[in-house]
């Protein structure tokens, strides 16, 4: 990441403030609360993984968190604001959104939305198609990429942003072993140039690998939130240790 | 069968020879056709692009009046136009009837809800699949709106094209405005009706192997487009 960056929103006192938090958050469908009474608050700094079993609200907790989503009661703010500052919080989807445009194409359009001055457009494209090791496929239509090389240019396209906060929602859900380690190291070096990470995964492993922290949800509420290390030794909610003893939680 | 034999092989004559007559009517068509769907591109790609995007009271009966309107009568569309314009009429004094300008706003007149309509569905499908996307990367409506044309661009070729089918093919309400005058506002579709009127049909078959063709010419570009598309 550059310099520029850090500069942006690198390591101060904003970054130990949380970089958005919800409180007592409530989200109903079809008279069903699908959240309940939630309270999260995500560092500023390093990744904080949300795992729960189908259902828990992971994706939909993301989905507030990108301000996608309103909540029915309770408070979502990021730094204060009511809104999320657009587009400082970035979201990759699950399923990455691709536009009908070559890779290149995508990127110049999202730094073009994001106001990047056209002067520096072809050097910061440079820039993240290196980073995302898509050089070679800079010209290919983004839609024929692979499911690992569009969710590589869809987080490129976020980073693109500098962005303070970024959601990920099961980026390598589907991926093969080396696609899902070229998505992590590009987390990773997300996560050293100052950019907050809430990660959503199935994936254990992925969480012990990424995760300095880890937040349990189960059946819309926040059963439990610890740092990582004692997550999977020690786990401190019940739900979260059958979680990982590989029961059902019925 | 002799007569009709005859008059194939005159038809041909005339477009191998590119018989000037022929050729006269062939480019007065093209140009007001042209400029009809250029007219309507203009008014059709933006109020099909606000109606897929825009969230308003009554939107949903515009929409179902710019569909509807796409099956508009060409012959009532010449008539209203020709009370308009008329000496009598509120647009008497501009003196359009009976002259390609007035054939021009007819055709662009049916072909406009035929490209609002297209561009609408087009839009609208894609900012189902792009609206969060560009939310969270800050766009604002322009920015969505420029967005989702530029993605669309081959489907609104298509929507060009099938206005650009229905401006070439309609008679009616040119017909109305325009008077098939010879030299002045004498098209394809109307010279057609006017030569099998009079049974002379080497004109009326060149000109209609000429029309089909250009029909199946745009066909074959929508076809190809949409091949184009799919790997886009």
């Amino acid at each position: 990441m550059s310099e520029r960056r850090f500069a942006a929103h690198g390591p101060s006192t904003v970054d130990a403030a949380p970089a958005a938090r919800l409180a007592g958050v409530r989200v109903l469908r079809g008279g069903q609360a699908l959240l309940d009474g939630l309270d999260l608050a995500v560092p500023g700094r390093g990744v904080l993984a949300l795992m729960g079993p189908n259902g828990a609200g992971k994706s939909l907790t993301l989905r507030l968190l990108a301000g996608l989503v309103r909540p029915d009661a309770g408070r979502a703010d990021w730094g204060g604001a009511a809104t999320p500052p657009r587009p400082q919080v970035a979201l990759v989807f699950q399923r990455p959104v691709m536009l009908r445009r070559s890779v290149r194409g995508t990127l110049a359009h999202a730094l073009a939305t994001y106001g990047v001055p056209r002067a520096a457009r072809a050097e910061r494209i440079a820039g993240l198609l290196r980073l995302g090791r898509l050089e070679a496929l800079a010209e290919r239509p983004a839609r024929r990429l692979s499911g690992g090389e569009q969710q590589r240019l869809a987080l490129v396209r976020a980073l693109g942003a500098e962005p303070r906060l970024l959601l990920l929602d099961e980026p390598t859900a589907s991926l093969d072993p080396e696609a899902t380690a070229a998505i992590e190291a590009l987390i990773r070096g997300a996560t050293e140039a100052g950019t907050a990470v809430v990660l959503v995964t199935h994936d254990p492993g992925q969480a012990r690998r990424l995760a300095d922290r880890v937040a349990f949800l189960h059946r819309g509420r926040l059963a439990g939130e610890q740092p990582a290390e004692s997550f999977f030794t020690a786990p401190a909610a019940p739900e979260a240790r059958a979680y990982l003893d590989g029961r059902l939680l019925l | 069968m002799q007569d009709f034999g005859a008059a194939f092989a005159e038809a041909f004559r005339l477009i191998v020879t590119a018989e000037p007559a022929l050729v006269e009517i062939v480019l007065l068509s093209l140009q007001v056709s042209l400029s009809a769907v250029a007219a309507a591109c203009l008014v059709g790609f933006p109020l099909g692009a606000f109606l897929a995007v825009a969230r308003f009271p009554g939107r949903g009966a515009l929409v179902v009046l710019v569909t509807a309107l796409m099956g508009l009568p060409p012959v009532v569309v010449g008539l209203v136009l020709y009370m308009l314009f008329s000496a009598a009429g509120p647009l008497g004094v501009l003196g359009l009837l009976y002259s390609p300008a007035a054939m021009i706003v007819a055709q662009a007149v049916l072909v406009t809800p035929i490209v609002a309509a297209m561009t609408r569905q087009v839009i609208e499908d894609l900012n189902t699949e792009y609206d969060e996307l560009l939310r969270m990367m800050g766009a604002g409506r322009a920015r969505s709106v420029a967005t989702l044309l530029w993605d669309a661009r081959h489907s609104l070729l298509t929507a060009l094209l099938a206005g650009l089918g229905r401006a070439l093919a309609e008679v009616g309400a040119v017909m109305i405005v325009g008077g098939n005058i010879n030299h002045v506002t004498r098209v394809m579709t109307t010279a057609i009706a006017l030569e099998t009127s009079k049974g002379e049909l080497a004109l009326a078959l060149g000109l209609g192997i000429l029309l089909v063709a250009m029909s199946v010419g745009l066909n074959a570009a929508v076809m190809g487009l949409r091949g184009r598309m799919a790997h886009v």
